[in-house]
């Protein structure tokens, strides 16, 4: 009964997003205010309509209905009670549900706050999201069906994938999703500002939050993807240039130059049309990246179930929205009145122009490895590979000078510095970068490769400059400086660990092959593992054997690791999982790999230092995200919104 | 007035959707041979009859046979084991087996339960030939032509549909060819 | 890039029966041509990232190739010759490639000169309005300039 359920709440669902679609574009086009109207109560309706079958299939999931073929497909009565709910997403129909209930999550927020936003505005803004959310519902009703019964019901159900059987499922991908659908807010912005023509500083103010929240939220669901993928592949690795992370990571690159860009818009009332252009293409790499993922073009390790017939109703879907919405830029952003103030090279506007370049021919370079094999293929040539090796040697000279750039941004003023000026301001924060930037390493790790010391230099520059700002701004003030800069600071600081971090774990991290058999140990850096044994353990739907290492240094044990391999009753399928010391300069590595004759195995082990600096870099980057939201002017004019909308009254146009 | 440069991104977008569009109609699963249209590898096994009796790349030539890669251990060689008796049925090309990581018991134990169509069987405990001809997984068949030059190779199970269209006719246009 | 593993393979000094007899620059050579080389049976992964059927052979076939001396170049043919390009997951540089390498750059580079033209265009457009006192324009601009790097705090600074 609940899957029925479930199943009428997407249809209803339907009904209610193509009426939030519909209607108000009517109301918008006829300057009707009762049709406008219907934008917000529509999108909470649908919102509600979403949460029920979302809670639908969730109860089905938790309560074991192997009469639905998804939960059979995903789930075991042995799966512990919060990977049984996780399952909900751990495979296709399931995951497009959690999309456009996370969608219709914004939209309900958009709705809540459209109070500040004038009606036509904030309609229009619902009513794009709104045709988003139909084409996803149509989607799922006609192919991907969660709710779909299988009769005879089996008694047990085929197991969640092994690699997913992770906390890491519980919250890496609703957090991507919040990413991903929240630029679609981004997207109907834009689209708001195509349509009525005006890109203006009270646009960039609206836009601006919801960009960042969507950047914020997709920070950390790529940064949790590779947490993941570390903790849970095996082999030390953190980032495989593989075709889903690439597709996530894409509308990232973008993102970022979006929220740049929409800072010189506001500041400056500048590029506005590339703003708007950037907005709709950091929503088209997002659903772009829903096309790979499930259409089978690609060879990825996170693919679903891939199955081309989805594939094209997707690719159809992507030319409708993205293909619709350039043709419309193409036709109305010419009314926008370009701006021909100069823009000088010293000038923050000048170098964030650079920032946008590097941002999106970084984007772009991925976009193109990622998708070379299939142009090679179309091309009759044969089938190309293309791996890490090119990522890394394409990727790391166009985002270097990024950096170098980011740090010069700092200490830059609006309209125009003068060379003197960056000069004094950016010698001291040169002189510490080399200097921590070369002194680090040499302490903790030992010397080693030019190239990772130089990008350990650079990120040093970037936590540099941006704290010379911060001291900057700081003399002479009493009260604290708004969070907004802080928030800026403190992005640009998770960036500079960030690049510390990959730099140093690619220069100086190792790994190691040996064959151990209990008893005996092996050395890395300056470490000793001694190989204990392995010993049998029933898991609750699986079986291991799992190892026992004691770490020591210097003679001093310092930890014990339980590295396991893993095989899944109901699937078969075999999982290692690491025994990792988590340390705060470095990470030390076990993995098991094949039992060898004796009680001796094929043990893996790695040395990793300064990794966790990559991911605490990129967290510390998502909070600065966070601070500048929290900003006050966003409050104050929450609450001026509040007041406007009581004392004014209704109007369609706003001034 | 519109603006030329403006169309450059629905210009761009298109031929992405072009490009996606032919990418579904490909299966990247599926990986081609590197071998088409050159000699087939030397090799030089014992049989699985009798480890005395050697089958080696010059036995291939003067005919066209086929090549099936496959193990006991292989659950999709059995579903086309019945095609594979066909095929030799009814274009009389002979069979030769390379039996790709296998024991000889689990070997002839299975043959003796699904029956033989090979005309010899090849053992490849180690695998190092199945990687000279290019194996990935089992099962896989190679077309071989009169002058030992391979032609054509299945991957994965043989199903009736591509013996219909494209095996079976390749076989009888190398055997008419004589060359 | 190969002599920086041999260098903190020495300073790791890893010692323990290696799963494979290669030590040293070898066993460098060995773990970085096994990360560039595909498993072919697996989800995009390389042979050194799998513990497949496939990808231990190959590892095997990689690590007798060395040790009989064959250079990475060669190695890469061998199995070119037997699994195609596909097998590589460094795309060599050839006439099929040169869009996937050339490319980035060169749209860089087409980046860097639109950068340019419209810094040009916008400056040229100043340019040609009426004369100024310039001395006055420079102080003006640079209190500014002090009080734009102030004024990031508050947007009230704003425009149409």
């Amino acid at each position: 009964m609940i899957p029925e359920i479930g199943h009428f709440a997407l249809i209803l669902a339907l009904g209610l997003a193509t009426i939030q679609t519909v209607v108000p574009l009517y109301g918008f086009a006829r300057s009707r205010t009762d049709c406008l109207a219907v934008a917000a109560p529509a999108a909470i309706g649908q919102f509600a309509m979403l949460g029920i079958a979302f809670a639908a299939l969730a109860f089905a999931f938790y309560g074991n209905d192997f009469s639905v073929a998804y939960v059979a497909a995903n789930s075991n009565t042995h799966l512990p009670w919060f990977y049984r709910i996780a399952a909900v997403w751990g495979a296709h129909e399931g995951s497009l549900l959690l999309w456009m209930t996370l969608l219709s999550c914004w939209s309900l927020a958009v709705a809540a706050a459209s109070r500040t936003l004038p009606r036509e505005v904030a309609s229009c803004v619902l009513a794009v999201m709104g045709a988003v959310s139909v084409g996803f519902l149509l989607f799922t009703l006609f192919t991907s069906n969660p709710f779909t019964r299988q009769f005879p019901p089996p008694a047990e159900g085929r197991d969640l994938n092994p690699l997913l059987q992770d906390p890491g499922l519980v919250i890496h991908p609703p957090m991507l999703y919040m990413g991903y659908v929240g630029f679609c807010v981004a997207f109907a912005f834009a689209i708001t500002a195509l349509l009525t023509g005006r890109v203006d500083s009270a646009w960039t103010r609206w836009t601006r939050p919801w960009t960042t929240a969507a950047w914020v939220f997709l920070t950390i669901g790529v940064t949790l993807g590779s947490w993941w993928a570390y903790n849970e592949l095996g082999w030390g690795g953190w980032w495989f240039w593989d075709p889903v992370e690439n597709a996530s990571f894409m509308p990232w690159l973008v993102g970022t130059a979006l929220i740049h860009s929409l800072a010189v818009t506001e500041k400056r009332g500048i590029f506005k049309s590339w703003t708007v252009l950037l907005a709709i293409s950091a929503f088209a790499l997002s659903l772009l990246g829903t096309f790979l993922v499930r259409s089978g073009v690609l060879i990825s390790v996170h693919a679903f179930a891939t199955d081309p017939a989805r594939g094209v109703y997707i690719l159809a879907f992507f030319a409708i929205v993205i293909g619709g919405s350039l043709l419309l830029y193409a036709i109305r952003a010419p009314q926008f009145e370009a701006g021909t103030e100069p823009v000088a090279a010293l000038s923050r506007e000048g170098l964030l122009l650079l920032n946008n370049i590097f941002l999106v021919v970084a984007a772009a370079g991925v976009l193109l490895g990622t998708l070379y094999p299939i142009l090679a293929d179309s091309l009759g040539m044969g089938r190309i590979s293309v791996g890490p090796p090119y990522f890394n040697k394409v990727f790391i000279p166009l985002t270097a000078p990024l950096v170098l750039l980011m740090g010069a941004a700092a200490v830059m003023a609006w309209k125009r510095t003068r060379a003197e000026v960056l000069r004094s301001r950016l010698w001291v924060p040169l002189l510490i970068a080399i200097g921590l930037g070369v002194a680090m390493p040499l302490l903790t790790v030992g010397a080693g490769a030019l190239a990772a010391i130089a990008g350990c230099v650079l990120g040093c520059w970037a936590i540099a400059t941006a704290l010379e700002d911060v001291v900057r701004r700081c003399r002479g003030r009493r009260i604290m400086l708004p969070r907004n800069v802080l928030g800026m600071a403190l992005a640009h600081v998770g960036v500079g660990v960030f690049v510390i971090g990959i730099s140093l774990v690619s220069g100086f991290g190792g790994e190691h092959d040996v064959r151990l058999a209990p008893g005996e140990s092996a050395s890395m850096a300056g470490y000793d593992f001694t190989f204990l044994g392995t010993r049998h353990v029933d898991g609750p739907n699986f079986v291991a054997e799992v190892g026992d290492f004691v770490v020591r240094k210097d003679g001093e044990q310092i930890a014990e690791l339980y590295p396991s391999k893993r095989r899944y009753n109901a699937s078969g399928q075999t999982m290692t999982e690491s025994g990792i010391d988590v340390g705060f300069w470095r990470d030390l590595y076990v993995s098991l790999g094949e039992p060898l004759s004796g009680d001796a195995w094929s043990v893996r082990i790695y040395h990793r230092p300064f990794i966790r600096w990559i991911w605490g870099g990129a967290f510390l980057s998502a909070f600065g995200g966070l601070l500048a939201l929290s900003d006050k002017r966003y409050r104050r004019r929450a609450r001026a919104g509040k007041a406007v909308a009581r004392d004014r009254p209704r109007k369609t146009a706003y001034a | 007035m519109m603006r030329w440069r403006l169309v450059i991104p629905v210009v761009v977008v298109l031929m992405l959707i072009v490009l996606l569009g032919y990418g579904l109609t490909r299966r990247p699963d599926v990986l081609p041979s590197a071998l088409i249209d050159k000699p087939a590898p030397q090799f030089d096994l014992p049989t699985l009859a009798s480890d005395r009796d050697r089958i080696r790349t010059a036995d291939l030539k003067g005919k066209v046979t086929l090549v099936n890669v496959w193990a006991s251990w292989c659950v999709a060689c059995r579903a086309e084991h019945a095609l594979i008796t066909e095929i030799s049925r009814r274009t009389g090309v002979p069979v030769v087996g390379l039996n790709y990581k296998d024991t000889k018991e689990g070997a002839l134990r299975w043959l003796g339960r699904y029956g033989n169509p090979f005309a010899v069987v090849a053992f490849d405990r180690s695998g190092e030939v199945g990687i000279d001809w290019g194996v990935a997984a089992v099962p896989e068949t190679f077309v071989v032509d009169r002058q030992g030059t391979i032609r054509y190779k299945v991957v994965g199970a043989i199903t009736r549909d591509e013996m219909n269209d494209t095996l079976v006719p390749t076989l009888e246009r190398l055997k008419a060819s004589g060359s | 890039m190969r002599w920086l593993v041999v260098l903190l393979l020495a300073i790791g000094w890893a010692t323990g029966a290696s799963a494979v007899d290669l030590e040293g620059e070898a066993l460098a050579r060995y773990h970085e041509l096994n990360a560039e080389l595909r498993c072919l049976i697996c989800q995009n992964r390389s042979i050194a990232e799998s513990d497949a059927p496939l990808a231990q052979d190959l590892r095997a076939v990689v690590a007798g190739q060395i040790a009989a001396g064959r250079s990475d170049a060669e190695i890469k043919q061998y199995l070119v010759d037997r699994y195609g390009e596909w097998v590589l997951y460094d795309p060599p540089l050839n006439a099929n490639t040169i869009i996937l390498w050339a490319g980035p750059f060169v749209l860089l580079v087409l980046g860097l000169l639109v950068v340019l033209v419209i810094m040009r265009r916008r400056r040229d457009s100043a340019d040609t309005a009426p004369p100024v006192d310039r001395e006055r324009l420079s102080r003006l601009l640079d209190a500014e300039a002090q009080r734009g790097a102030a004024d990031d705090d508050d947007s009230s600074r704003e425009h149409s």
